[in-house]
């Protein structure tokens, strides 16, 4: 490898930041369903996919600007979200087991690849950015951060400021909040449980087509399968961070995107997942609740 | 004779007949190549889906890793298989690979129990996950070789193990182990399954396996009465690790070129069992054994619905999970049970 490099480490260290900017928007949808509707939604990685199909059609295919993409591919993941918490969350609130919803959440992600199987094929499209900035150079000529690292980084900090002011702010951010902390008196105190948690998964879907859009224009390869590692390891960044959190979502979609990158460049390029993979192992045994999350005491 | 006892020996029955008459059409020639070739990954995907069905129905927790143990037993048992080729008898020799894959699988077991147990739901599934996928990264990254000065170890590349001319590659990074013996044939398979479905069915109806199935109905309530919960649940996924590792050791044996990919080992594997598990009935061994096997080998036969497969299955796990599990639903089957018995005696009376 020869000697440090500390140029070339700093952009590592940008396109991990930026990685990892997606990863905390994808893990924002993850900490709020789970922290709210206290089930993981293990389709969420795929309406990511969803929605970067959607902007693929409007835009490639259809040939209307990006704009009208994302607009369109918000809408979709927003009225697929709240659907499937209708159809096939809801009915199992409140089941014996708690296996049941997950199951049930796993049938849906292999419903929606195989359901993009069908319909999209199974090559791989080539998404176009939907960033079309080439970006700034720095450090004349030897750094260069692109257009879609920035757009991505500045999107997900509005994201993140954002959905603070909507949770502390305003009445149904703090009806998610009461119910997130108990459902039960939540509901006696008038709550509507069933909205807030229809609104969350709104959020939370559309989160992820925003997610997509900047993945896919930054790894510019679209398969029915695109969402499902990137969904899984937002929730490794949410555990990470201390699920239910919303800035420690963010933290730990930040340090996920890092590790991942580096130990991508420095360590091994086919290790990096077990490694990411391994992070979540060793926050789990040594701090369950992650870096911002709060100790839940169990009852009888 | 006693129901469960009962309800075991037709288990049996049925995987014995079912084989008996699969091995007259293979012996009359009524039997495609084809099909032929799908007998042994049929058994051995029951294989998996009886371990899978042991820790989702029996112990209640998910693991999405089982395709992870499935791996290090197919792994181990095909190195311990190459190791030996020519040494000692075949038959000896699968036994051997057998037991090794089937304790190492074990071993992995208990390794990933320990971190893995203390957590329930959601975090024990994502973490089995993690774990599946964690060993088929390395198992694609390392290269192993044997030579008469001693084992090699890289994880660059095949000429870094740095082999004496007398040396063999054993694991050659992502190309995967080849050549291991085709030790394992439809009969071997069928063994097989029975003493996995003897282990699993005789762990159920022991002390055990009911201390196991109570912490899986209330946790706190059979922690009160003095019952070891680490140590069942342990006892219960080792069972399970290992059994699914048995599987892996049917499917290294059968297959001449290994790799540690997605389509053999990835999360989608222990995915697709879980969907037979779901399909046959959680907690129903007997049920996850047909499932299994007509989940496989309905797509294959009926060449049109391939493309549809997977589609269907989805829609029929999801519609079945709800309507098993949803509250609503069950109390109005309650309630409609109750008032069919309520008929059923007056009409008796």
């Amino acid at each position: 490898m020869g000697v440090f490099n500390m140029l070339s480490f700093l952009n590592y260290f940008i396109s991990g930041l930026s990685l990892g900017s997606i990863y905390a928007i994808i893990a924002l949808g993850y900490t709020m369903v789970y922290g709210i509707a206290k089930m993981l939604n293990f389709a969420h990685g795929d309406f990511i996919m969803i929605g970067c199909y959607m902007i693929f059609t409007i835009v490639s295919t259809m040939g209307l600007p990006p704009v009208a993409g994302i607009i369109v591919a918000v809408i979709v993941c927003t009225i697929l979200g709240v659907t499937t918490e209708k159809v096939a969350y809801k009915p199992l609130r409140g089941a014996s087991s708690p296996l049941a919803v997950l199951i049930t959440a796993i049938g849906v992600s292999y419903l929606l690849e195989n359901a993009a199987l069908l319909i999209f094929g199974a090559d791989t499209k080539s998404f176009t950015s939907v960033i079309s900035w080439s970006g700034i150079t720095l450090a004349g000529g030897q750094l260069k951060i692109q257009g879609v690292t920035i757009v991505t980084i500045a999107v997900s900090l509005l994201i993140l400021v954002f959905l603070q002011l909507f949770v502390h702010k305003t009445k149904e951010g703090q009806a998610m909040l009461a119910v997130s902390q108990d459902r039960g008196a939540a509901t006696l105190m008038g709550i509507n449980v069933n909205k807030t948690i229809s609104i969350t998964f709104a959020i939370g879907s559309a989160l992820a087509a925003i997610a997509g859009a900047l993945l896919c224009s930054a790894y510019p390869s679209l398969t029915p399968y695109t969402g499902a590692m990137p969904g899984i390891k937002a929730f490794v960044a949410a555990v990470l961070g201390g699920i239910g959190s919303i800035p420690g979502a963010m933290i730990g979609g930040l340090v996920l995107g890092i590790i991942e990158i580096l130990s991508r460049t420095y360590i091994s390029s086919q290790l990096s997942d077990a490694i990411v993979f391994s992070i979540l192992i060793i926050v789990l045994l040594v701090k369950p609740t992650g870096i911002l999350g709060k100790n839940i005491q169990e009852k009888v | 004779m006693r129901k469960t006892q009962k309800k075991t020996l037709i288990t049996y029955a049925i995987v014995i007949i079912a084989y008996i008459i699969l091995e007259i059409f293979m012996k009359a020639g009524l039997m495609s190549s084809h099909l032929k070739g799908l007998l042994v990954p049929m058994v051995y995907y029951a294989i998996a889906a009886v371990a899978l069905n042991l820790c989702v129905g029996i112990l209640g927790e998910l693991s999405l890793g089982h395709a992870g143990f499935m791996c290090v037993g197919a792994f181990s048992s095909a190195i311990v298989s190459q190791l030996l080729s020519g040494a000692i008898p075949d038959a000896l020799r699968f036994i051997l690979a057998l037991i090794i894959g089937v304790v190492i699988s074990a071993l992995f077991g208990m390794l990933i129990g320990i971190p893995v147990l203390r957590l329930n739901g959601d975090y024990l599934a994502i973490v089995t996950l993690a774990f599946g996928e964690i060993i088929k990264n390395i198992l694609n990254s390392i290269y192993l070789g044997v030579d008469s000065a001693g084992v090699h170890l890289s994880l660059k590349s095949q000429m870094a193990l740095g082999l004496a001319d007398d040396g063999k590659v054993l694991i050659n990074g992502a190309m995967g182990i080849t050549g291991t013996p085709q030790d394992s044939n439809f009969t071997i398979a069928i063994v097989v399954l029975l003493i996995s479905l003897f282990i699993v069915q005789n762990m159920i109806d022991s002390r055990d396996g009911r201390a196991i199935m109570s912490i899986r109905d209330n946790r706190i309530a059979s922690e009160s009465v003095g019952i070891n919960i680490t140590k069942y649940k342990m006892t219960g996924f080792v069972v399970s690790a290992a059994i699914a590792g048995a599987a892996g050791v049917l499917f290294s044996h059968n297959i001449a070129t290994m790799q540690a990919t997605s389509q053999y080992f990835g999360y989608n594997v222990s995915i697709m069992i879980l969907v037979y598990v779901v399909l046959g009935g959680i907690g129903n061994i007997r049920g996850s054994v047909i499932a299994a096997c007509i989940l496989y080998l309905l797509p294959e036969l009926l060449r049109g619905l391939n493309k549809y497969r997977m589609l269907i299955y989805s829609i029929v796990l999801i519609v079945m999970m709800i309507i098993n599990w949803s509250p609503a639903l069950r109390d109005k089957r309650d309630k409609l049970r109750k008032k069919l018995m309520k008929g059923a005696g007056h009409g008796a009376a």
